[in-house]
């Protein structure tokens, strides 16, 4: 019994230790939160980006519309790949894109917006990033799918072709 | 009684002082068990990225708001899962990795038990 014993212990130890190997290394150490979907806004408190006014989230999303906020900076590089495709999305008239200027220095946002175009109905500051944590988000940029109050997707990192048309088919 | 006024304030604010230094403390721990998202393997209290710092602004303005270790952590949790937390709290997903060593251990013990017994 005692012989049985010890081969038999060292066998099932080498079984479990290949099989949390074998999982472990094939899965990416990378991990990216979970973007749940219909989910709540986060109520917070900001400035608007050109007046400096104070502004509280829900005065920000009232409308019985859809809304994208993205989040992004001048100092993004992703965030300048991505903006004429905002621009183009700026023209659907169901949507409502709002910006989150994410840690930014305001003379340099200023002449982002020049130079590519401003795709936002209203601009939202967030100095310290806090607001960006509020969302859920962790880099730039991220950007929102929101309807009624509730998130109905994250997109994390720039959009692209495919995503507009996923966002577009969303709004129809 | 000039004297005494100066002593008075130094006295409160040496004690302030004491009190911030308790805030701080218990920031720190806070921030070495979350995990930093953009460098991944470093601690919020170690890393200096932007998210890292915002992260420490944040913890900062939910111990002044009055929440506690734990509320903070849920905070975060629902931000953004319990990988956030360097010692994740005992649930289904983490059940293995709590039992696991407990289990090893007994099954440890009982082969040394059985050895020396069947020894003596």
């Amino acid at each position: 019994m005692k012989n049985k014993l010890l081969p038999l212990t060292i066998i099932i130890s080498f079984i479990i230790v290949f099989l949390i190997f074998y999982k472990g290394l094939k899965e990416t150490n990378i991990y990216t939160p979970k973007s749940e979907i219909n989910k709540d806004i986060p109520n917070f408190s900001s400035e608007f980006f050109f007046t400096n006014k104070s502004v509280n989230s829900s005065e920000v999303f009232n409308e019985d519309k859809f809304y994208l906020l993205n989040i992004w900076s001048s100092w993004c590089v992703p965030c300048r790949q991505e903006h004429s495709l905002l621009m183009k999305l700026s023209e659907n008239d169901d949507l409502i894109l709002v910006g989150l200027n994410y840690k930014d220095n305001k003379s340099n946002a200023e002449n982002f917006l020049i130079q590519l175009g401003n795709p936002y109905k209203k601009i939202l500051l967030d100095n310290d990033g806090t607001i960006a944590i509020e969302w859920g988000a962790f880099g730039v940029p991220e950007t929102f799918l929101i309807y009624r109050d509730k998130i109905i997707q994250k997109f994390v990192g720039p959009l692209n072709n495919s995503l507009i048309n996923e966002i577009e088919n969303k709004l129809k | 009684m000039k004297t005494l006024k100066i002593i008075i304030i130094l006295f409160l604010l040496l004690t302030n002082n004491h009190l911030k230094a308790d805030d701080q403390i218990e920031r720190n721990k806070i921030t070495k068990n979350l995990r930093c998202l953009i460098c991944q393997g470093q601690s919020v209290y170690d890393s200096d990225s932007e998210f890292a710092n915002s992260m420490k602004i944040l913890v900062d303005k939910k111990l002044d708001e009055g929440l506690s270790e734990n509320e903070i952590y849920d905070y975060f949790k629902e931000k953004y899962g319990e990988w956030i937390l360097y010692d994740p709290s005992l649930n289904k997903n983490t059940y293995i990795l709590w039992l696991l060593p407990i289990l090893i251990f007994l099954i440890g013990g009982a082969i040394v038990y059985k050895k020396f017994k069947f020894k003596n």
